[in-house]
């Protein structure tokens, strides 16, 4: 305890006017079990009154704050500064569209993603309102669930070699989402039908299997299981055809 | 300034808002929503332990009803609720948790066959029928006679929220994010949209809709400590409150949860307590069979935060750098319950306060976590004194909670409105003609521009960051757990000179664009009116009632305050006024709840009579006539059977 914190965050303010991008550093005395969350509403509400980043839930749930932390995307809100040297750079997430000093529109992003990859369930049944739910085996639900955190924090996005060069990628977020959807036996779609949303250069043959993805996710998704499980499907498909 | 254009507007994403939205969108209108985060980031999204509904598919559950679920209800509620209200959701919530599972919600499932688990605290063997396997299993929550909360792990709010996302999604429904609604859009009692300010340029908007729909959450923010997520900052009451004529119902009601972790004041779900997690004191003792010798660490969440409170004023708190607390035995449930069905708090623990909880105990004290208190609506959802505005979820006061809401019961609620109150919305709209009044939306949005001057050239000398702070401090210190007439006397002459004092606050950035101080400026007055309200309305509410409890006034009082405190507060008037009104048609006679101990005022009036005042009662305070008459939805005496065993 008792350090001096150097925080060297980068700036730039699109709506301003001739402003152009640079990095500004702010001090701030450590206190205890101090995270970024608190660190930079602290700069914010005594140094710096128009610096812009994002929080919502400050509980690693909603995916908001993901930023890159000296050089490491990932949630700020549950980064403390204890486990990081004196100065600590911050720089958002490069790949999704700048609003605004730390803050990214990763909220577009996955909403297009979500409505490219028809992010629901294909299932034509209507909802009977008086019968009893459909069974599923628990192994499956949890199998799915695994799937579902996802909290589209965009920290794989934001490290992916592929994604950088290809924007159109999807992403390990996204063949996460194939893969949760895979798994979910209310889902009607059929083979013709995930192999040409998943067998492209834009699905799972874009992944060159860097895996930094699966390095840097925050909440331990099984991206590796998932990616082993479509890449064994399409060949399936392919194999058949 | 640009106009947008809709049959339904919908402001906030949460579970609440887009079920309305999607209720309105499958009837064929033309709906947008309004967020001020993307959809996915709700606070919603943070919500944990589940959903209660009265499936009975777990042996536990064995025997439920939604009668049992609504008298769980109406006794948690500390009979504040208005119980018909109560049985729409209870005879809702079954239907509301399989359509969630049709949408594609990963929900836990019944397997048959013996299974360890834990009874009140201790380890025990039970064995699920093996021909309701694959069914929608439940877990066991607080102030509950059946095991009845359908979960998906410890992420509930999440795969619901990303579920009913999905649907939008399909849908094809325009979700604006980054989007603030500063103002409503009114004139002779007819709302028609909401004055919107971008978060993303600041840019100042009209949207312009046949129906408006409240769905923003909860003012937990507004204390400061608090479990909620930033954003609850009480922006949609404010929105109503603003209006003059809209009443805020039961504000003083505020939940606090017994378990937040110290520090940081993230909430630990009662999910935990519901599996076997145990509370301990100072000497690792477990205290709660001592005060709650039935439900034990399972009482409601006001009993149970109390009980800590209490606890901890007898010298058995844990002294830290972080103030007083108590601890959260997990141990038991063991690594793998907790890394499976608990792991989101496993997570939370070890990466926020570094502490394992599989091995280590867990410091936890009551904090802010919900506000049962929120914009009056009728059981159809409409706000009262303003056609074409609605208000649903935690924002509202429909009004199934009363002076407590059960755990389980509010992301229930916000999926069962959503059916209930969408549907209403959409009959509105359907019918409802709209002249649109671009001078009317001119004068709104420039009152919103004006204030907007003054907060940024204007020679006020406050800064809103300490403006804020000392809200949160009144609120935490004098409007919480335990109450006195003093203490909150303090509050509300303290909280009468902050509402003074936010007219003068100076924003110090010019910046353009979202410009975060700006931001805050402009909800400041919001969240000291609403402040006041909270603390006003505790003053003058003599009696405890669930989770509003004066150390003066220890007893329920049935006879005097039976009611519901509204308030109203039009712009520019010194003070608010403050009616009340009957809580709704009674069908379950006020009685004992069965744990918490305290006593009580009896009613000096038969239940027929109370009843015959409801609807005189609640109309003169504005409430529009809704689609049925009161107490349509209400059988009566339907509980009779139910503990009489013939339902």
């Amino acid at each position: 305890m008792g350090r001096t914190l150097t925080f060297k965050i980068f700036r730039y303010n699109p709506t301003k006017l001739n402003d152009k991008p640079h990095v500004e550093a702010y001090r701030l005395e450590e206190i205890p079990r101090l995270n970024v969350f608190t660190a930079l509403n602290m700069i914010r509400e005594q140094q710096a009154p128009d610096l812009m980043f994002d929080f919502v839930c400050r509980a690693g749930i909603c995916g908001s704050c993901a930023m890159v932390i000296n050089g490491r995307p990932t949630l700020a809100c549950r980064t403390l500064t204890a486990d990081l040297p004196e100065t600590i750079e911050l720089f958002p997430l490069p790949f999704f569209k700048l609003l605004g000093d730390l803050s990214v529109d990763t909220g577009v992003w996955f909403r297009e993603m979500g409505e490219r990859l028809e992010s629901w369930v294909h299932n034509h049944k209507e909802f009977d309102p008086q019968a009893i739910e459909e069974r599923m085996d628990n192994e499956t639900a949890i199998k799915i669930y695994n799937s579902e955190r996802c909290i589209e924090c965009g920290c794989c996005i934001a490290g992916c070699a592929t994604a950088q060069v290809y924007p159109d990628f999807i992403g390990a977020a996204g063949l996460n989402r194939i893969g949760r959807f895979l798994f979910d036996p209310r889902d009607e779609r059929g083979d013709q039908e995930w192999f040409e949303l998943v067998s492209t250069d834009e699905g799972i043959f874009g992944c060159i299997g860097m895996m930094a993805c699966d390095d840097v996710c925050p909440k331990d998704l099984p991206l590796l299981e998932v990616f082993a499980y479509i890449r064994r499907k399409v060949s399936g498909i392919a194999i058949k055809k | 300034m640009r106009i947008i254009n809709s049959d339904v507007l919908v402001i906030g994403a949460g579970l609440a808002g887009e079920r309305t939205a999607i209720a309105c969108a499958k009837r064929g209108l033309d709906v947008t929503i309004l967020s001020l985060v993307p959809p996915r980031r709700s606070h919603s999204s943070a919500a944990q332990g589940g959903m209660q509904a009265a499936l009975a598919n777990t042996v536990m559950g064995e025997g439920d009803t939604p009668t049992v679920h609504w008298l769980d209800t109406v006794k948690g509620s500390d009979w504040g609720c208005d119980q018909e209200v109560a049985r729409i959701f209870a005879d809702n919530a079954p239907i509301a948790m399989r359509e969630m599972a049709h949408f594609g919600v990963p929900w836990n499932r019944v397997k048959g066959g013996k299974q360890q688990v834990f009874i009140k605290g201790k380890k025990a063997e039970i064995e699920e029928d093996f021909a309701n396997e694959g069914l929608i299993t439940s877990r066991a929550f607080g102030g509950t006679a059946k095991w009845r909360t359908c979960y998906t792990a410890d992420g509930t709010g999440h795969t619901v929220l990303y579920t009913m996302d999905n649907m939008v999604l399909q849908l094809g429904i325009p979700v604006h994010d980054r989007m603030e609604a500063l103002r409503l859009i009114h004139k002779d009692n007819r709302c028609i949209g909401a004055i919107v300010r971008s978060l993303r340029d600041g840019e100042i908007m009209a949207y312009i809709a046949k129906a408006t729909v409240i769905a923003t959450g909860g003012y937990g923010r507004i204390y400061g400590e608090s479990t909620n997520a930033v954003i609850n900052e009480g922006t949609g009451s404010w929105l109503a409150l603003q209006t003059g004529v809209v009443p805020l119902g039961n504000m003083e009601a505020v939940q606090v949860h017994p378990t937040g972790i110290v520090p940081t004041d993230i909430l630990i779900t009662e999910g935990c307590r519901g599996d076997g997690g145990l509370l301990l004191d100072v000497d690792e003792y477990r205290f709660m069979p001592d005060y709650e010798p039935e439900k034990m660490e399972l009482a409601s969440r006001d009993v149970v935060s109390r009980r800590m409170k209490e606890h901890m004023l007898k010298g058995k708190g844990v002294q830290s750098a972080y103030g007083e607390h108590l601890w959260l035995d997990l141990r038991q449930l063991g690594e793998h319950h907790l890394t499976t069905k608990l792991r989101e708090v496993y997570d939370i623990c070890m990466y926020f306060i570094g502490v394992n909880p599989i091995t280590e105990l867990v410091p936890v004290r009551p904090t802010q976590h919900y506000s049962m208190g929120g914009i009056r609506v009728n059981k159809d959802g409409q706000a009262y004194n303003m056609e074409g505005l609605f208000a649903l979820g935690e924002v509202a006061c429909w009004d199934m909670h009363g002076f407590n809401r059960l755990g389980g019961n509010s992301l229930a609620e916000t999926v069962v409105a959503g059916m209930v109150v969408g549907k209403q919305v959409a009959a509105f709209a359907n019918k409802a003609e709209l002249n649109v009044e671009v001078t009317l939306a001119e004068e709104a949005a420039d009152l919103e521009r004006k204030k907007m001057d003054r907060l940024m050239n204007g020679d006020g000398q406050e800064n809103v960051y300490a403006l804020r702070d000392e809200i949160g401090r009144i609120l935490t210190k004098y409007v919480h757990i335990f109450r006195t007439g003093e203490g909150l006397q303090t509050a509300v002459n303290e909280l009468k000179i902050i509402v003074d004092r936010t007219k003068n606050v100076k924003v110090r950035t010019s910046a353009p664009g979202m410009n975060p101080e700006l931001s805050i400026a402009l909800r400041i007055e919001g969240m000291a009116k609403q402040a006041y309200v909270i603390a006003k309305g505790a003053l003058d509410r003599t009696e405890s009632r669930g989770a509003h409890s004066r150390e003066d006034y220890p007893a329920r009082d049935d006879k005097n305050w039976l009611n519901r405190t509204l308030v109203r507060w039009a712009e520019g008037e010194p003070d608010p006024v403050f009616d009340y009104e009957p809580v709704g048609l009674l069908d379950l006679p006020p009685g004992d709840r069965g744990y918490g101990g305290g006593h009580m005022i009896d009613m000096d009036i038969s239940v027929d009579e109370y009843n015959k005042q409801v609807d005189p009662g609640q109309t003169t305070n504005g409430r529009l006539q809704p689609a049925e008459p009161t107490g349509t939805k209400l059988p009566k005496e339907a509980w009779r059977a139910k503990l009489e065993g013939k339902e």
